[in-house]
């Protein structure tokens, strides 16, 4: 029931923006500009100091929650993000990774910090106790729950990545499924909008 | 004479279904990471199916399959995984793999992890193979 409600809502923001833009701007991410995500977690970093997403102002966001024991998912999105990283070329360092862990009991700092490094030294994580990360999950429109499997759990989580534009404005979200390539097509298009208009203009000359 | 007939019973009996582990791979963990995924593409010369695994440098594994639902990642333990005759099953991100839980130490990238695989065919016989699997970097691709 709380999933529908997240889904659902999830769901009911982005159509008007999805009819407007979505199209036009040619992304493969969904659009999701002005929906009501966020805007803002608070939650740590793994040196104990407070995170927010206004310290990455000037950047493109990647913000995606999952945790560490996940053997499918999150290792793949976040080797996506990577590779992202790498397509941009110089405008790699505009991209900021930012991973939300939805299971702080088991991931503790030391092992984020640890896992993090595996994939790309500048990629962030953030945690919080239960509490903040319900929190933060629900800001976003997270969902996630544990599921008991033989003597310990998993954990069913939302897989999309948020993209939040250089002034952290909310702009996409990428599906688990969208290629590395295609994302990082999105993004390109987030630092250098096409001139739409002059596009239009040609169009009706 | 007992020999001979149970000699006989054995030629009587369909041949044990042969399954072959193709490309096996664990993914790398860092220190206090307790589980991960192990992959590979299984093939058997007759339907069976894989009902169970274990290795000795996790406490237990479990099969298991990802799906996404409506954007959500959901992983369940199955109890076992079909595998129809000459038919290739692949376990690789973003469907089934193996969960190895409690895991004994961190693997590390060049390690290999002995996994044994227990088969049951279609008339209940069962048997195992063991393979070792080699550890690729955390980061490694979906393909």
């Amino acid at each position: 029931m709380q999933r529908r409600t997240f889904i659902s809502s999830l769901a009911a923001v982005p159509v008007p923006f999805l009819a407007g833009t979505a199209h036009a701007a040619g992304f493969t991410a969904i659009d999701i500009t002005g929906a009501n995500i966020g805007p803002d977690y608070q939650l740590f970093y793994t040196n104990g100091k407070p995170a927010s997403l206004r310290d990455f102002r000037g950047k493109l966001v990647m913000l995606f929650f999952g945790f560490t024991q996940c053997p499918d998912v999150c290792p793949t999105a976040l080797a996506r993000a990577a590779e992202i990283k790498r397509l941009l070329g110089a405008d790699g360092d505009k991209l900021q990774v930012v991973f939300v862990t939805v299971d702080p009991e088991r991931d503790t700092a030391p092992l984020l910090t640890e896992y993090m490094r595996a994939f790309d030294p500048t990629f962030v994580a953030v945690r919080g106790n239960l509490e903040q990360t319900a929190k933060a999950a629900k800001d976003f429109k997270i969902f996630y729950r544990k599921v008991p499997s033989g003597s310990s759990y998993t954990m069913d989580h939302t897989a999309l990545t948020y993209v939040f534009d250089t002034n952290g404005k909310i702009r996409l979200a990428m599906k688990h499924a969208q290629t590395a390539q295609e994302c990082a097509a999105d993004l390109r298009l987030l630092l250098n909008p096409k001139k739409e208009t002059n596009f239009l203009k040609g169009l009706f000359q | 004479m007992k020999k001979l007939l149970s000699l006989l019973l054995m030629a009587a009996l369909p041949a044990l279904a042969q399954v072959t582990v193709g490309e096996p791979w664990v993914r790398a963990t860092v220190a206090a990471q307790k589980a991960t995924g192990a992959f590979m593409t299984l093939t058997s010369t007759q339907t069976s199916k894989l009902v169970g695994a274990s290795s000795p440098a996790a406490g237990a594994v479990e099969v298991h399959e990802m799906k996404m639902d409506n954007d959500m990642m959901r992983m369940r333990q199955v109890q076992s995984l079909d595998l129809p005759a000459g038919q290739a099953v692949k376990l690789a991100p973003g469907g089934y793999h193996l969960m190895l839980m409690g895991l004994k130490q961190p693997l590390k990238e060049g390690d290999k992890v002995p996994l044994t695989l227990e088969f049951e065919d279609a008339q209940k016989v069962r048997s195992k193979v063991v393979v070792d699997a080699p550890v690729k970097p955390l980061n490694a691709a979906a393909h």
